[in-house]
């Protein structure tokens, strides 16, 4: 029953998905904490910037982001971003693509963050005679990044489920082998779905209760 | 005069000078990648009235794409939401029964189809209905796609009734138990619909997820929704696929816009009415999770 599992690499399809996962989650936390930054910001302009980002490509449906990068980016505008074959230009767009939305959720979370942490905090640090940057870098974001550790870890799990949409610009990723899976071996549609969706709970459920243990530990007792 | 936030003060001359520079320099690097952008599109041949022109003097793109991949955008999203919402509840109310038999097996199944990508939920399904039932073909992206939204946004709700449930005081319960209500009872007459009204903001914010995520059906199941449009209004009108991505998107924009305005503001009025508990659910995150 299980024969024809060795014909297919679903091992390595797996491992596609923790790859674009790795680098989108980097990627991801980097420009939201930026975002974030200029959401808090004492300059307008950045701050009418990071609202209008994060309500601009929050509410656009990923799947349209991700094509929006192959078949705008690539293919009519030729930007490759440096990959050399086929292969290598998808997987970049496919990171590209979900750094630009997952960071709009980062962005958010983040903003709650920093509401968390209370206004003396700030106010003792204004009072020392700390600028916006330092007050930001050295007070507020240490705090915040410990009291958002559980709503991240949300954003991952969703970000993890999310890789599957790169199957639509043709990445090798999980969802894309069990397409091909499920009409080769139309008689057992039913098992090949359990073998991948299992795959998924083994990613994110490990990663949910490591991150709650973390989250736990870190909070700011208060 | 109060400061505009904590983080910094009323910026005084020299930080008002900071500022200033701060504002020339991030205008002029958006305004360098703006050019950019610009300048690759016109490079391209993207930006000509020939490609842009249909959307704005031609009904025919309206009326023979867009509006009908909307209908089915629309029809796709609001069965999905009226079949999930009375089974969320139900399993929802299944995780706070006091029998471990039903809980547990609850608990799993929500919790299973919560980690499982929509996508593979939907490749799944289509797959299964092609292969076990007759549907017409004509129908089976939408049955398909209709499905894989209900079971996971159906298990997300289960956790937002959850969660409605949880936030009523206890008091709600108790007093319900003093005057001899049976648990059935206490449920349907006191609690639910006291939850209700404090889930609908997360229930209206879950629409956008289910808005969004029917875009997939588009794209893995050749389901004929607002996105599959693409395609075919690029290869009608002069290859103009990123005007037609442009339009797509901000239809999409604007529809989430809607919800979420929709969202705040019944949670505002849920805030003020007098005769609820004055309980609201907050709006569910990205992965389905109460932040």
């Amino acid at each position: 029953m299980f024969d024809f599992l060795t014909e297919y690499d679903i091992l390595g399809a797996f491992w596609v998905t923790v790859q674009l996962t790795v680098y989108s989650a980097i990627g991801s936390l980097i420009w939201g904490t930026i975002l974030a930054g200029m959401r808090v910001s004492p300059v307008p302009v950045m701050r009418a910037f990071g609202t209008a980002y994060v309500n601009i490509v929050r509410n656009i449906p990923l799947t349209l982001v991700i094509i929006a990068m192959s078949l705008g980016l690539y293919q009519t505008l030729n930007v490759a971003l440096g990959g050399n074959t086929i292969t290598a230009t998808n997987f970049r767009l496919a990171i590209l693509g979900f750094v630009l939305y997952t960071s709009t959720f980062v962005c958010e979370s983040l903003r709650s963050g920093i509401n968390t942490v209370p206004v003396g905090q700030a106010e003792a640090a204004r009072a020392l005679g700390l600028g916006f940057g330092q007050v930001l870098r050295m007070i507020v974001l240490p705090q915040a990044f410990r009291s958002v550790i559980g709503p991240l870890t949300s954003v991952l799990i969703a970000l993890t489920k999310n890789t599957t949409v790169a199957s639509t610009i043709g990445v090798a990723e999980a969802s894309l082998l069990m397409s091909e899976m499920t009409e080769n071996e139309s008689d057992v549609i039913g098992l090949v779905f359990m073998i991948f969706a299992m795959g998924f709970v083994i990613l994110t459920l490990p990663v949910g209760l490591l991150l709650g243990r973390v989250a736990k530990k870190a909070a700011v007792k208060r | 005069m109060s400061a505009p936030s904590v983080l910094y003060d009323v910026p005084g001359p020299k930080a008002r000078a900071r500022n200033a520079v701060y504002t020339v320099l991030f205008l002029l690097a958006l305004a360098g990648v703006g050019w950019w952008i610009i300048a690759t599109l016109a490079e391209k041949d993207q930006l000509t009235w020939q490609k842009w022109g249909p959307f704005f003097t031609e009904g025919q793109v309206w009326t023979t794409f867009i509006f009908p991949g909307l209908l089915n955008t629309l029809t796709a999203a609001g069965l999905a939401i009226v079949i999930a919402l009375p089974l969320g509840s139900l399993f929802g109310i299944m995780r706070l029964s006091d029998h471990l038999w039903i809980r547990v097996p609850a608990g799993v199944v929500v919790e299973f189809f919560r980690a499982v990508p929509v996508l593979i939920l939907m490749v799944f399904a289509d797959q299964f209905y092609a292969e076990y039932t007759d549907i017409d073909s004509d129908y089976r992206p939408l049955m398909a796609v209709v499905t894989a939204l209900v079971l996971y946004n159906g298990a997300v709700l289960a956790e937002v009734v959850r969660a409605g449930i949880q936030s009523l005081p206890a008091g709600q319960a108790e007093a319900a138990k003093a005057i001899g209500m049976r648990k059935t009872q206490t449920m349907t007459n006191v609690l639910l619909p006291q939850a209700v009204t404090a889930m609908l903001p997360a229930i209206v914010s879950q629409l956008v997820v289910v808005l969004k995520d029917t875009a997939l059906g588009g794209a893995a199941l050749g389901f004929a929704d607002l996105f599959s449009q693409i395609r075919p209004i690029a290869n009608n009108y002069f290859a103009n696929t990123i005007a037609t991505m442009t339009i797509v998107a901000v239809i999409y924009i604007l529809l989430n816009n809607l919800l979420t305005a929709a969202a705040g503001w019944l949670e505002k009025w849920s805030r003020q009415r007098k005769t609820s508990s004055g309980a609201v659910v907050k709006p569910v995150d990205n992965n389905g999770r109460n932040a």
